[in-house]
């Protein structure tokens, strides 16, 4: 990865295009399907009811965060479980280094977390010496390539069949025209050695109801309720966001989730973790750490407009129906997370600054608000953070002279009409992709052909 | 019935027939039309990026050109969409509440003010896909009425799976980011099946696909729904 980080947005989304082919068509092809499946999953609820019940519970505890969280806390420790609180992500490294030491962790084993990427957990730990495997398949693929995920959901949906054929023929011997079921087997049985000798696993959580102090997972290979039940350790790091009120909340949220993620009505393996293994219990770790962390999220809430975005339940849903993240793929975002939820959080988690140019990448074309299991208002907070960009001084100077001329002149008719006359002088198809602006447009286009005459003047003259 | 007829600064520019077509098909619906000479553009090239404070002088011009207007009806379901969904919001003003309840793009209004479905059979025979505009389909609403119209009116109505995504225009979009838009434009141009022409309600879309199509090569007529709902009904 070459400069993963917002500012390469450009550069990686035009490479993505014009070199990868394949991605794209792999993107398109698994996106669509997933959006087809949601879909018709919703057909088969209220789903418009379902998502303003959803926005509701999400906007109230997000109003009362704090009382969730202290009453999350409290219930957790009265479960048995470690309650931890990080600002960032080096107190959660700290916090992390501090467990391993106490507990001898040599051996990890991870749930799939987005929440893990976005602290660059791996690299911590990795870097502490310990060893770390990610256990979803998708994850332990772009683990085995040495990539960050490109999608919420489904972190390898870059990566098409044959690559990953080419991958697993290498690194277990499978043969070259294996089944994708012959290539997870594979890599079930080399998984399964890492499940047994792990001293630790960790995982998110897709909700922790403040009631009872339960963490909610949801997903479909049986690898996160292994992670989180056969290590002596389970650690599980939870943004403070993901707090809802109640465990018969999760009634909603659960199904909801599945069905604006890959169309299931539930996912194949929901695991409700409320502590550490108790006298009796036949498995389940002996010690249970959650991790409550911060990392710009208290900031994001502060902001009066864009704290809508905190709802965000990580389905995908939004990535999934977005035009521009088929063809860019996940990684040009060059942030954890991608798509439209991408270029609102970014702005909201590392500040608008580090976050250029990504509310930028929409064309604004609506489709992420229509399938928002939690109407999260993504256009709207697109052009939100276009303003605070514009204000901030981040775009241009000489888009933000033009555009004042523009208005200027469109208060005008006359000066409007007479600008728009010169538009017949652009030497389009001599010099127009060598204009100062216009000059990548040009190249990807034929110019546009100017009517021989405006219609204000066939109007003037009268329409027959 | 009396509409004012607002061209929008871009079709006033590329789509000059296709203002003058919709002109003719109010007329034959017989509705009284009105050009008001001070319109220019709604302002929506600058909200989209981020030009608040111009988007806001653009619609308050807007505003006050077309505020005695009965109804005003635009061939372009994306500056109808700056009219109805931002101006409320960018104006706070009742005026632009009220001016947003009297915004149609044309097709919308055919069918859901004039009540009119049937223009004629125009376009008998002839293969057409419909490219749904995101504004018409997201902000207004707009999925049916130029559906009806082009069906009614003969046409074969082609089935094209990209048809209601964003062709990638997106205003300052393509020019910020012109590969990633070109590359939208590809989805639509490589899963268009064979038509004898393809349609939509805003010249923006038609100008970014004709444009991308051009550069391809490709040969494939790209006409705005104005002018094909006038054929329908002449």
């Amino acid at each position: 990865m070459s400069a993963h980080h917002p500012r390469g947005y450009k550069a990686a989304s035009a490479r993505a295009v014009l070199e990868r082919q394949d991605m794209r068509a792999s993107v398109t092809a698994a996106t669509r399907n997933f959006d087809g499946n949601r879909a018709t999953a919703w057909r088969e609820i209220d789903a418009d009811t379902w998502r303003d019940w959803a926005r509701d519970v999400k906007r109230h505890a997000l109003t009362h965060l704090g009382r969730y969280l202290e009453e999350a806390e409290a219930r957790l420790q009265a479960n048995g479980v470690r309650v931890h609180w990080a600002e960032n992500a080096a107190e959660v490294h700290d916090i992390l280094g501090r467990l391993l030491t106490r507990h001898g962790v040599r051996r990890i084993v991870k749930a799939k977390s987005m929440l893990t990427e976005e602290l660059e957990v791996n690299r911590y730990l990795e870097g502490r010496g310990a060893q770390v495997r990610e256990t979803d398949l998708g994850e332990y693929i772009i683990q085995l390539l040495g990539q960050p995920p490109s999608h919420i959901i489904a972190p390898a949906i870059h990566i098409g069949l044959e690559d990953c054929r080419r991958l697993f023929t290498e690194r277990f011997g499978t043969s070259p025209d294996a089944s994708p079921e012959a290539l997870a087997a594979a890599a079930r049985a080399a998984l399964r050695a890492d499940f047994l000798s792990a001293d630790l696993g960790i995982s998110g959580a897709n909700f922790l109801a403040a009631d009872t102090g339960t963490l909610a997972l949801i997903e479909n290979e049986g690898n996160i309720r292994l992670s989180t039940s056969a290590p002596r350790v389970h650690v599980a790091l939870v943004g403070i966001e993901k707090v809802v009120p109640r465990l018969e909340d999760l009634s909603g949220f659960l199904q909801l989730t599945s069905r604006s993620a890959t169309g299931q009505v539930i996912g194949n393996y929901v695991s409700l973790i409320h502590g550490p293994r108790r006298q009796g219990d036949p498995d389940g770790p002996e010690a249970l750490h959650v991790v409550f962390v911060d990392n710009g999220r208290t900031r994001l809430l502060s902001d009066d407009v864009a704290w809508e975005t905190l709802r965000c339940v990580r389905c995908g849903a939004c990535a999934n129906i977005c035009p521009v993240y088929r063809q860019t793929g996940g990684h040009s975002y060059g942030f954890t997370y991608s798509g439209p939820i991408g270029a609102i959080l970014a702005p909201g988690l590392l500040g608008l600054k580090e976050a250029m140019p990504l509310p930028f990448a929409s064309t604004l074309c609506g489709a992420c608000a229509d399938v928002c299991p939690v109407r999260i208002p993504i256009p709207e907070l697109i052009l939100y953070w276009r303003e605070r960009a514009v204000e901030a001084g981040l775009v241009p100077v000489a888009e933000r002279l033009g555009m004042r001329a523009y208005a200027t002149a469109a208060e005008h008719a006359g000066a409007f009409a007479s600008a728009g006359a010169l538009l017949r002088w652009v030497p389009w198809e001599a010099g127009g992709r060598a204009l100062p602006v216009l000059g990548g447009w040009a190249g990807q286009r034929t110019p546009p052909r100017l009517s021989p005459r405006s219609f204000r003047s066939l109007w003037e003259e009268g329409i027959r | 019935m009396r509409v004012a007829l607002f061209a929008t600064c871009l079709a006033d520019r590329l789509y000059a027939d296709a203002c003058a077509d919709a002109v003719r098909l109010l007329r034959r619906l017989g509705v009284e039309v009105h050009f008001p000479a001070a319109q220019t553009c709604c302002g929506q090239p600058a909200l989209n990026a981020g030009h608040v404070a111009e988007a806001r002088r653009m619609a308050r011009h807007t505003l006050r050109t077309f505020r005695y207007a009965d109804h005003v009806v635009l061939p372009s379901g994306s500056c109808a969409g700056m009219l109805r969904t931002h101006f409320p919001q960018l104006l706070e003003e009742p005026e632009a509440t009220d001016l947003a309840a009297r915004t149609w793009e044309l097709s919308e209004f055919m069918v859901r003010v004039l009540g009119v479905t049937e223009l004629g059979r125009g376009l008998e025979g002839r293969v057409v896909a419909y490219h749904h505009g995101c504004h018409a389909l997201h902000e207004l609403r707009v999925h049916d009425e130029p559906l009806t119209l082009l069906a009614n009116a003969g046409a074969r109505l082609a089935s094209w799976e990209a048809s209601e995504e964003c062709c990638g225009f997106g205003g300052l979009f393509s020019v910020k980011f012109p590969v990633v838009s070109a590359g939208m434009a590809d989805r639509k141009l490589d899963t268009l099946p064979p038509v004898d022409m393809v349609t939509s309600a805003d010249g923006g879309c038609l100008m970014q696909m004709s444009g991308r199509a051009g550069r391809r090569g490709l040969a494939i007529p790209f006409r705005h729904l104005a002018s094909v709902l006038w054929e329908a009904a002449s």
